[in-house]
């Protein structure tokens, strides 16, 4: 998705350790066989196998702001999570830290380009509207809504990832491309997050002696069961129309629904937003911070590794990405939660 | 998909239609391949005037000066050689075995068939006509060479046609013997025969006529026609198969002029001869079946000749303004969920007649992709699904006229049940149509049928010959993403 931003702003801090082992086409020996060259379209001439895309595997990170990884995982043929990191600066000369994580919808067409927009329209809305001193809250709002209407943009719009043409995907042409989002901002010692669909927001305290908590609700089936008192938590979960989500962005959503809640932590921790691909290996806020690395917050990167690499460890059944924001103390005489 | 043809030459487009998708553990990738060769300045079989086959607009530029150098050192009669035709040679081999004389309209038709053959002929275009009995005789304009053609030539051929007598055997491998050396004689760079049959290869062991094919193949591509009920149908679809032309049956004589006119112009439109199909496979792979499956089924599978490592080329003949679909089955070793493969790469290639690289006219990808999702995998794409029953059905139909032919009612009735079935489904109508003249149809939907109790030869050996024409998918159902 780097290549994909129009306004190719988004400087690769970190290189991915991925791309740096991708063979230049002629050069290297393929991945796979280390035997083959491979061709100018991406494939070994000896056993034909298709060299990693970019996308594959994504890392990025903004300073000791905040960082992100998103990898394909171990099940699915290609990666439909995104994400989007940054900074902004804020009117009083303060640094607002945001992030946001997609994950398309498989069952519909072009997931991943459904996703890829989703992150990209949120991070700017946020970018130009949070400089200006717009409320956070209202402004993550708004960069929900100006993500929902990314989306809905691509049901018009001809594929663009020219992976198969015609034929391609031939399964999923009936549905509007569509994905879910979370986000996060930490400005002004307060943490907003946005969300529609299943991705979610922990909190996770550096003192792991005081306790985790999640800061989203799922748009999903199994969520709504019990928030309406018809299923226990158990019983829900284990339904196997759990992970549907009722929620989302994309032209078949009946009605957008953007999800807002501010919270003023007061002590140091770190937000981990993440798409169900992580969670689904760590679900509850006490399974998350236990995987969290104890020195997140001082290395972000290392620690949306470690999370994805949990992910893969179990099975990596999913796409997995994950944004780690570091969420410092507040001054001393800051209001607190 | 791909369009890397010069433009110089008719455009090639190549095209895969697939589902790339596997599951856990597949291996078995199928994929169609539509091929077309647009532009080449070829009239769509319709044969242009002479004024406007002279006017430069008509001028095609698929032979190129060396193809010109090439024709006039060939026969010093470069003097007509302006238009498409250039470069190209026809031979013309008509039986004049002794059965040619019973009816005695039979040799009168096929006379007439060669004289309007040869009517059809551009100017320019080099030809030869072989009287074919036990043994090949050049009849016109012999000495082991070929006309150039031309009002004059054309004339002297048509009088040479009337000096024709029915006498002698039949060895088709003789025909084809002697027109492969006067077409390798003529150095034109499209080298086409015509043969016409009425009777049984009977003058010569099967395994001579199959030494003559084998012989042949790759050096001239060929038509042949069966003229009324006498022959073996075998016989006439194993040479066109073989050479890579069609086969049909002419039942009734009186038809063959306008068959032959069609053919003519057919040959006349070809422009890139000697294209093969090369496929490259991944190490490990294995090719389970390559078939042109339009506009007729032929297996190509055993065809293959190496073509550096792991590429193949298959023939596919000369080629005009036309499209043609290829099946093919490839069988890869599975990779881990969410890898890709190139599972083929499909190119159509032309050898360097200087003898230096062949030339890619077009190129598309055979891709596979392991996935954990099933609504993906376990779709099967509409075109792989059309073909396959289309194979089925030329299949089923040659096997039932067997039965029938050998007794097994039961075995006939079922197999041409489900002929009847395939063909309604897939809206093959020419193929119904042939299949009620041998069969009362109950339903066709479940390919209830029964067998009639008398059936004429010619509408047996129609369906026979015909059985593996093949109808397209129907694209209007398929809806562009």
């Amino acid at each position: 998705m780097r290549h994909d931003d129009p306004h190719g702003d988004f400087e690769l801090a970190a290189p991915d350790p991925r791309a740096a082992r991708r063979p230049a086409a002629g050069h290297a020996p393929c991945v796979a066989c280390r035997a083959g060259r491979v061709s100018a379209d991406g494939y070994c001439e000896n056993c034909g196998h298709k060299q990693p895309r970019e996308r594959d595997h994504m890392e990025q990170e903004r300073g000791r702001a905040v960082a992100a990884v998103s990898d394909r995982g171990l099940r699915h043929h290609r990666n439909e999570d995104a994400f989007a990191v940054s900074t902004a600066a804020l009117p009083d000369g303060s640094t607002a830290v945001v992030a946001i994580v997609c994950d398309g919808v498989s069952s519909a067409s072009r997931p991943d380009d459904a996703s890829a927009a989703a992150a990209r329209a949120a991070d700017a809305s946020l970018r130009a509207a949070l400089p200006l001193g717009t409320d956070p809250r209202q402004a993550m709002h708004d960069a929900i809504v100006a993500a929902s209407d990314a989306v809905n943009a691509l049901a018009d719009e001809p594929p663009g990832d020219g992976s198969g043409g015609f034929g391609h995907d031939a399964h999923r042409h009936r549905n509007a491309p569509a994905c879910t989002l979370v986000g996060a901002v930490a400005a002004h010692g307060h943490l907003v997050v946005g969300w529609v669909g299943d991705s979610r927001a922990y909190w996770v305290p550096d003192d792991r002696a005081t306790p985790a908590a999640r800061l989203t609700e799922d748009d999903s089936w199994a969520a709504q069961m019990v928030a309406a008192g018809l299923m226990g938590e158990a019983e829900a979960y284990a339904d196997e129309r759990a992970h549907a989500i009722t929620g989302w962005l994309g032209a078949d959503a009946y009605e957008l629904e953007p999800h807002t809640a501010v919270f003023r932590p007061d002590r140091p921790g770190v937000v981990v937003v993440c798409t169900d691909g992580l969670w689904n290996y760590a679900e509850s806020a006490g399974d998350m911070a236990r995987v969290l690395p104890a020195d997140a917050a001082e290395h972000p990167l290392h620690c949306a590794r470690v999370l994805v690499g949990h992910a893969l460890d179990g099975g990596g059944h999913d796409n997995v990405t994950v944004a780690v924001v570091p969420f410092a103390a507040p001054e001393p005489g800051a209001v607190s939660a | 998909m791909a369009n890397f043809s010069k433009s110089s030459v008719p455009r090639f487009s190549v095209e895969v239609y697939q589902n790339e998708y596997l599951p856990e553990g597949g291996s078995e990738v199928h994929a169609v391949v539509t091929v077309g060769a647009t532009g080449g300045g070829t009239t769509g079989g319709v044969p242009l005037p002479a004024a406007a086959r002279r006017s430069p607009h008509r001028r095609s530029p698929a032979q190129g000066d060396a193809a010109h150098d090439q024709r006039a050192q060939g026969d010093g009669a470069a003097d007509a050689a302006d238009g498409p035709g250039r470069g190209t040679a026809v031979v013309l081999m008509v039986d004049c075995s002794g059965s040619m004389e019973y009816p005695p309209t039979k040799m009168r038709h096929a006379r007439d068939a060669t004289a309007a053959a040869i009517d059809t002929l551009r100017d320019g275009v080099r030809f030869a006509v072989v009287a074919g009995t036990h043994l090949a005789r050049e009849a016109y304009p012999g000495g082991g060479r070929l006309a150039t053609a031309g009002a004059r030539t054309r004339a002297e051929a048509k009088e040479a046609l009337r000096r024709l007598a029915p006498g002698g055997g039949t060895a088709i491998g003789t025909w084809l013997r002697l027109a492969d050396r006067l077409l390798a004689a003529s150095g034109a760079a499209i080298r086409h025969g015509v043969l016409l049959t009425d009777g049984r290869n009977e003058h010569e062991a099967p395994q001579d006529l199959r030494a003559a094919l084998d012989a042949c193949a790759g050096r001239f591509t060929c038509d042949a026609r069966g003229v009324g009920t006498d022959w073996e149908v075998a016989e006439v679809t194993g040479v066109a198969s073989a050479l890579l032309g069609t086969a049909d049956i002419v039942a009734d004589p009186a038809g063959l002029s306008a068959d032959f006119t069609r053919m003519m112009e057919h040959a006349m439109g070809k422009e890139v001869p000697d294209v093969a199909l090369r496929l490259w496979t991944p190490v490990g792979a294995e090719i389970v079946f390559v078939k042109q499956v339009a506009p007729a089924v032929e297996d190509l599978t055993g065809r293959r000749t190496e073509a550096g490592p792991r590429a193949g080329d298959y023939p596919t003949g000369s080629w005009g303004d036309e499209s043609r679909d290829y099946h093919l089955c490839v069988r890869v070793p599975p990779a881990g969920l969410g890898q890709e493969m190139l599972a083929a790469r499909v190119s159509l290639v032309r050898p360097d007649p200087a003898g230096g690289l062949p030339e890619t006219l077009g190129q598309g990808l055979v891709r596979a992709v392991w996935t954990a999702d099933t609504a993906a995998s376990t779709s099967i794409n509409p075109q792989v699904a059309h073909y396959t029953g289309q194979a089925e059905l030329a299949h089923v139909i040659q096997e039932g006229l067997e039965a029938r032919k050998s007794g097994d009612l039961y075995g006939a009735t079922a197999r041409l049940g489900r002929a009847v079935q395939l063909a309604a489904a897939s809206g093959n109508t020419d193929t119904a149509k042939l299949l009620s003249k041998v069969v009362d149809v109950v339903d066709a939907a479940t390919g209830t049928v029964r067998l009639k109790a008398k059936v004429a030869d010619a509408d047996e050996m129609t369906l026979e010959t015909r059985s593996t024409k093949t109808v397209r998918v129907n694209r209007t159902h398929m809806k562009k993403p």
